[in-house]
């Protein structure tokens, strides 16, 4: 029982951090309609600052502040060099472009940091395990990325639904030409979400490389289940996002942790350990493969265009 | 007419490439030079480099002509690279290879062909056992020997349970049940992770944790090492589990897991503190050519490949038809090892020792990998019996 809570948290970490990065995927796709590649790079990029400013101002908290700022910064001032240029070409230039972008991205990062790849040491009271329940300890690190996601989840909620600009960002996504025939500065706009877009991706890449290494490519595996999920969540959809990343880091999580021992009762014990962790990994897309066939539109579609 | 005439000298130019490319010795060399893994490619490059350079880049009398080409980790392409080099380059020798699936995947062609392959680090058991051939040698091991060395060493320390944890490829299978072979305890659990894209180990750690076992087994080479260790300290087992490796800590995952390394030993048959007169050359000269980098395993066994080859174009005199005197005298495995003199089995795989490893403060203060003990000596693979060939 208390393994499963402990895997119960691994999960919910794992789908909270892919919750960050398919927030920025979902409100750039959903609001300005554009297939986003690159998105993979900016959480990179926020690995990257992050281990280099936190070695230069040797405070993890100021480093990562910092890191988060400069990913914004970032994603802001590639919106306004490149990807504004693509907003009215179909999706598949923009697939091309932003995968360009990817390929820009890494190259810059094996120019400047070379390409061996970099650690972000944590300070020492992130690395103590904590009792949350009596017998069950838990790494304080991940325990701190489940309240930091939660926060972050819980100011997007009140952000998006709460006020004005939260209210154009609904309004985008489900009617672009009208906010922008009633007035409203929709590039602005979408300078703003795209940033912010970033800053989220920023902070899943940061959150993540001290569980990691900070390396060229980092994110481009977790790109995928990021689609995954804001198709699973509807295209769009905040809610869905969240929704859909905590399903499928339980599924992804726990279907490691138990599916082993659940098919060694059928099968031998060497053909169970090589197939589960196949298994497994397919899980995550069984139930995108699913959902499509049963809603279309996501769990959680946003509302009608 | 301008253009009549570069043209003209683009034939010509072609029509000679393939005039000179008996007069040189050319060699094939694959393996991952890019994505996260492509630390380890350069590695291997650099230290084949430096052998050439030792060799004056001449072997038999002949100049040497290295083709690299990346795999970027993949069977597939690691195939298509080997067909390449072998059908339109005409390579006279094939070396590298990391990763055991990418060997696999190019055994045939470079088998069927007759071209003579070293593999510079996989060694998967199919090529010690049933896919033996005499167009293939290793200058590295068979994929369960280290972790057989550190079952072992395991029984040493009187280790009583262990949870076995690996990536689910062909050398993560291999690794495990290599440790299983010669550990006398109990094996609690047994955990294959997707390879090379999960990174994250928190599953795992959690079932080992909960298992109960008095010592967990990895291996993770490349940048999986770094991140298994960093979340083993994280879940708090550093002190209260024990941790044994094969392949998880080397010179170049070392920055990057800095003090989590310290205390984890590991297994292997060169360490950069060997004391022979061509290790210690390799090492200085390795630590001379490119400053800030120090030496892997990965790289001591290429560079043994390239002496390797060497001994048999020599024993040639550069005329690399006579395939039956070039594999007869690699036979004699007749070159100084930077590892020290070893044997080669009927299966063309070395018969060396295996040492304990562990990191330790070297004297600029940086962490760096020291011989130990001697684990066993003189250990044969545990395929041989299942190859045809014979001595």
């Amino acid at each position: 029982m208390l393994v499963l809570v402990e895997q119960s948290l691994n999960g919910l970490q794992f789908g909270l951090l892919l919750f960050l990065l398919a927030a920025g995927l979902t409100l750039v796709f959903g609001i300005m309609d554009f297939v986003n590649l690159a998105h993979g790079s900016l959480y990179m990029m926020g690995a990257y600052f992050a281990a280099t400013f936190v070695a230069w101002t040797n405070s993890f908290v100021l480093g990562i502040l910092m890191a988060l700022g400069a990913t914004l910064l970032l994603g802001i001032a590639l919106e306004f060099i490149a990807l504004r240029h693509l907003y009215g070409r179909d999706h598949l230039d923009q697939v091309l472009a932003t995968f360009g972008l990817i390929l820009f991205f890494n190259d810059a990062v094996r120019l400047i940091w070379g390409p061996a790849g970099l650690s972000l040491p944590l300070p020492a009271w992130l690395t103590v395990p904590v009792q949350i329940v009596p017998g069950v300890f838990y790494p304080a690190y991940r325990l701190s990325i489940i309240v930091v996601a939660l926060a972050v989840a819980a100011l997007l909620y009140v952000v998006v639904m709460r006020t004005r600009i939260g209210m154009l960002i609904r309004a985008g996504a489900s009617n672009r030409e009208m906010i922008g025939a009633l007035g409203i500065n929709i590039k602005l706009l979408f300078t703003l979400v795209f940033g912010l877009g970033a800053a989220l991706a920023g902070l899943a890449g940061l959150m993540q490389a001290p569980i990691l290494t900070v390396q060229i490519g980092m994110g481009e595996n977790i790109l995928i289940l990021a689609f995954v999920i804001i198709v699973i969540g509807g295209i769009g959809s905040i809610r869905g996002a969240f929704m859909a990343a905590i399903f499928v880091g339980m599924i992804d999580t726990l279907g490691r942790a138990f599916l082993p021992d659940l098919l060694r009762t059928v099968l031998s014990s060497a053909a169970a350990s090589t197939a589960a962790p196949a298994l497994s990994s397919m899980l995550i897309y069984l139930l995108m493969a699913i959902v499509l066939v049963v809603r279309p539109e996501g769990l959680f579609p946003a509302a009608k265009r | 007419m301008k253009k009549a005439f570069w043209l003209a000298g683009a034939t010509v130019l072609a029509l000679a490439q393939p005039a000179s490319a008996g007069d040189s010795i050319k060699i094939g060399f694959v393996s991952t030079f890019s994505g996260p893994t492509a630390v380890i490619g350069n590695d291997m490059r650099n230290s084949f480099e430096l052998a050439l350079d030792h060799l004056g880049r001449k072997m038999g009398g002949k100049p040497v002509e290295v083709l690299y080409e990346d795999d970027g980790q993949k069977p597939d392409v690691g195939k298509q690279k080997t067909e390449k080099l072998i059908q339109s380059d005409k390579v006279d020798f094939i070396v590298g290879y990391i990763w055991s699936n990418v060997l696999l995947a190019s055994l045939k062609t470079a088998v069927d062909s007759k071209t003579f392959l070293i593999t510079s680090n996989a060694g998967p058991s199919q090529l010690a056992g049933e896919l033996c051939s005499p167009y293939v040698f290793s200058t590295s091991w068979q994929n369960d020997q280290t972790p057989q060395a550190v079952g072992t060493y395991m029984n040493q320390k009187g280790v009583k349970s262990v949870f076995l944890i690996g990536p689910n490829y062909a050398a993560g299978k291999d690794m495990l049940a290599g440790v299983k072979s010669t550990f006398k305890g109990q094996v609690v659990g047994e955990e294959y992770t997707v390879w090379p894209s999960q990174l994250d180990f928190s599953a795992e750690l959690t079932k080992a944790k909960n298992s109960k076992a008095e010592s967990i087994f990895v291996f993770y080479p490349g940048a999986a090492g770094v991140q298994f260790l960093n979340q083993y300290a994280q879940a708090g087992l550093k002190g209260q589990i024990p941790l044994y490796t094969a392949f998880t800590i080397d010179e170049l995952s070392l920055p990057l897991q800095k003090d989590n390394a310290i205390g984890v030993p590991g297994a292997q048959q060169w360490v950069n503190d060997l004391p022979f007169p061509e290790n210690k050359k390799f090492v200085e000269d390795y630590r001379k050519k490119y400053t800030g980098l120090r030496p892997t395993f990965y790289g001591a066994q290429s560079y043994d490949a390239a002496n390797l080859i060497n001994s048999a174009v020599v024993a040639v005199k550069g005329d690399t038809s006579k395939k039956d005197e070039m594999k007869a005298e690699m036979e004699k495995a007749n070159f100084k090892s930077v590892r020290g003199p070893f044997k080669y089995g009927n299966n063309h795989i070395p018969i060396q020792n295996f040492y304990l490893q562990d990191v330790v403060k070297d004297a600029d203060g940086q962490l760096s990998l020291k011989t130990v003990a001697t684990i066993v000596k003189d250990d044969q693979d545990r395929f041989h019996d299942k190859c045809p060939m014979k001595k």
